[in-house]
């Protein structure tokens, strides 16, 4: 038992120590000072900018900023369209598998341009490798993309009054090439070399010492897997993700993959902290963050070492704890804590299969994405995090009788109300698809019998949790769901699109605005936003934000489940 | 948004042969001076194959079970079996399976079976077993085999992996590993 709890001890401590330094560099990315891959980097960025024809040192305001994100991601949209429908004759499919039809094809688009990667496929039999390598692009670039807009609000909230906010080519191409492309190669490398396949040839085919004949799809996994983690994709080459042995064969690999799930949205904290000049800002923002996350995660581990009650009724012993949909080799504190690093980032991606965690931690992981600020994806966390800060601020602002101020920007009327959509958007899309699904499935369970795997509050928890994973931007699932229909793929590719673009369009548009406002320097009467009081509010804030929306919901699903057996 | 929509198409199209193709050839490249060049842990046995990662199917009584699978250790088409824990068909499968194990095994007490050889793995695919799975099955197979149940617990011993650096992770055995080693044990 120990021996587990030690493991994540680790991983945990070895992420901080990596995490840290990172976010330093990545502030010098952005701030274009030097950094010691520039020799070897350079010439690569300039050959970027040079194809593309554009001029990374002209200035944009927040307006041109969004623009130009959603230009791009528009042609994203329509190259993974076509790709995914033309799959069966276009090169690199050994396995001669199908192309999308285009519900499918319109989810699996949106869901990798969204940085959210659920999938309604399964990679080994939906997938060909031309396929994967396009939506491997998109786990780079989209993931640029978020952090490059993170780097936008970051520089808004400077002291200086401007409407000059950077390039968004110059964030984004840096992004990708000075920070997720080196840190991928590394673990690429690392997990070829501990037995992650790195091959273009199709299915293996041989004969088990038992005598049975066993087909073994393989691939460019090594490849995938590394830019997966990194950027909060989440996107599994295989169907059962990182549980799948290929995918993730030992302890060893575990250990890097979940370390590069929360490596980049711990950094980004630090980002800012260098960036503004303001470390004691990004140590308390780093403090609410931990705090939300420990409190989901040490319940979740305690609830999977100890088993599931309704099999310990049954007179079974379970030494290794809650083992239905785990892993010898990871043990069950290992993929309890990957459950929680990767609901808490929007990264999605599972060690173990979520459907068949125990009630609570079911709750707890879902809770994870409710918030979804607690680090949070790549970039769009802080991005989250910053709504809570705005609505923070406004709210002490009330309570001592001030004009809410945040980092010398006074906030009026016009921020508050784009603070106010984006923070009840999350809960809104989430409730109305779970809603409408639920009401579905309750007036016709006959015709829908194909939808739910478990009978149920187990079977609402499903459903509730694709919703929330899919308006998280999050890709992880209750499997069970039979989700590869019309239905599903449509009203899941609508969420995602919209949790996705609004909760970008927000932040910085707040910040935009608040960046042109005239500084007003510190008094004895301004709100300090960098002390521990300030930083119990934010918490609060999203405490009773999340509370508010979702405890109806949670006490219909994963509560009402967990004391059926207790 | 004219002048976004050039350099967007153009800058997709650098990215694309930068983050699909260069960065997928330089990993490529470098795996080729691994040993198995990239097509995953692979090890040669009596003249033939296996992955030593992927599980095998295990049911005959004179090897040891692996870990029950919900796709069959089918490892084209892996997956779990997405059971909520307190579903009642499901309940009723783990409780069918621990019958059948009893009855394979008699002498062995219900509460000795570990629950990771009644419940499915998150891939269906899962090489290993725990050590006390691997116990249980200890008399059965001496049975079979006529072997003295001492040289199999010896096996084994031999045969379970120690946690990552002996203080990280759990214990485990490959049960494919331990099975040709009861082979070659005669």
């Amino acid at each position: 038992m120990s021996t587990e709890i030690t493991g994540i001890s680790i991983m945990f401590v070895l992420l901080i120590l990596l995490a840290i330094p990172l976010g330093k560099y990545i502030g010098k990315v952005y701030s274009n000072e030097k950094t010691w891959l520039d020799g070897l980097l350079n010439p690569i960025d300039r050959f970027f900018f040079k194809l593309g024809g554009v001029n990374p040192l002209k200035e944009m305001n927040w307006k041109q900023h969004l623009l130009a994100l959603l230009t791009i991601n528009f042609i994203w949209f329509l190259l993974s369209m076509f790709v995914l429908m033309n799959m069966s004759w276009l090169p690199l499919n050994p396995d001669h598998n199908p192309s999308m039809p285009a519900d499918l094809a319109f989810n699996t688009t949106i869901s990798f341009i969204s940085n959210t990667n659920l999938q309604h496929y399964s990679g080994e039999t939906g997938m060909s490798y031309f396929g994967q390598l396009t939506v491997m692009l998109f786990q780079f670039i989209s993931a640029g993309c978020g952090m490059a807009m993170a780097a936008v609000v970051f520089f808004a909230m400077k002291e200086k009054a401007t409407d000059k906010l950077g390039n968004f080519y110059f964030f984004f191409i840096r992004t990708c090439s000075r920070i997720l492309l080196p840190l991928a190669l590394v673990a690429a490398v690392i997990f070829a070399f501990n037995g992650v396949p790195m091959t273009f040839k199709g299915k293996d085919t041989i004969t088990s010492l038992q005598g049975d004949t066993v087909q073994v799809s393989r691939g460019p996994v090594a490849a995938f897997v590394a830019i997966k983690q990194l950027g909060t994709n989440g996107g599994g080459f295989f169907g059962p993700n990182s549980a799948h042995p290929l995918e993730n064969p030992s302890y060893f690999t575990n250990i890097i993959q979940t370390i590069y799930i929360l490596l980049i949205p711990i950094a980004m904290v630090f980002t800012m902290g260098y960036i503004l000049k303001r470390r004691k800002l990004a140590w308390v923002i780093f403090g609410v963050m931990l705090t939300g996350f420990l409190l989901l995660l040490i319940p979740t581990i305690i609830n999977e070492m100890n088993g599931n009650m309704a099999i310990t009724k049954m007179g079974i012993a379970q030494p290794l704890g809650s083992m239905e949909g785990k892993e010898i080799r990871f043990g069950s504190a290992a993929s309890a804590y990957w459950a929680i690093n990767t609901t808490c980032t929007s990264n999605g991606s599972v060690n173990a299969m979520h459907d068949s965690l125990t009630p609570l931690s079911g709750m707890f992981v879902m809770l994870g994405m409710m918030v979804n600020s607690l680090f949070g994806g790549v970039g769009v966390g802080f991005l989250n995090f910053y709504i809570f800060i705005i609505l923070a601020v406004f709210i002490s602002g009330l309570m001592v009788g001030r004009t809410p101020e945040f980092l010398g920007k006074k906030i009026e009327a016009r921020e508050m109300k784009i603070a106010m959509i984006i923070a009840l958007l999350h809960p809104l899309l989430i409730l109305a698809g779970t809603a409408i699904s639920s009401y579905l499935y309750a007036h016709n369970s006959t015709a829908y019998a194909s939808w739910l795997n478990n009978p149920g509050y187990h079977g609402f928890s499903e459903m509730l949790y694709e919703y929330t994973s899919s308006s998280a931007n999050n890709g992880s699932g209750f499997e069970g769901l039979g989700d590869n229909t019309p239905f599903w793929n449509i009203t899941c590719g609508i969420v995602m699109l919209l949790g996705r673009y609004l909760p970008i369009i927000g932040p910085v548009a707040i910040a935009g605005i608040l960046a042109n406002k005239k500084y007003i320097p510190e008094s004895a009467g301004t709100l300090k936003t960098d002390t521990g009081t300030f930083g119990l509010m934010v918490f609060a804030v999203i405490v009773i934000v999340a509370a508010l929306s979702f405890f109806p919901a949670l006490a219909l699903g994963p509560i009402a489940e967990h004391f059926s057996i207790h | 948004m004219k002048e976004h929509i050039f350099p967007a198409i153009k800058i997709t199209f650098v990215s694309l042969l930068f983050f699909s193709g260069i960065y997928t050839l330089i990993v490529l490249g470098v795996v080729q001076f691994s040993t198995n060049k990239g097509d995953g842990s692979i090890i040669k046995e009596n003249g033939k194959k296996y992955y030593s990662n992927v599980g095998q199917k295990f049911t005959d009584d004179k090897y040891f079970w692996s870990r029950p699978s919900a796709v069959d250790y089918n490892a084209a088409s892996a997956g779990g079996s997405n059971k909520g824990p307190t579903n009642p068909q499901y309940l009723a499968q783990v409780q069918a399976r621990t019958d059948t194990f009893l009855v394979h095994n008699p002498g062995v007490k219900k509460e000795d079976i570990p629950s990771d050889l009644v419940t499915s793995s998150g891939s269906g695919l899962d090489p290993h077993i725990s050590v006390q799975a691997a116990n249980v099955q200890i008399d059965r197979i001496a049975k079979i085999r006529g072997i003295a149940a001492a040289n199999i617990e010896q096996l084994i011993l031999s045969n379970t992996e120690k946690p990552l650096l002996c203080f990280m992770g759990t214990e485990r055995i490959n049960v494919l590993k331990l099975n040709l080693a009861l082979d070659n044990l005669k």
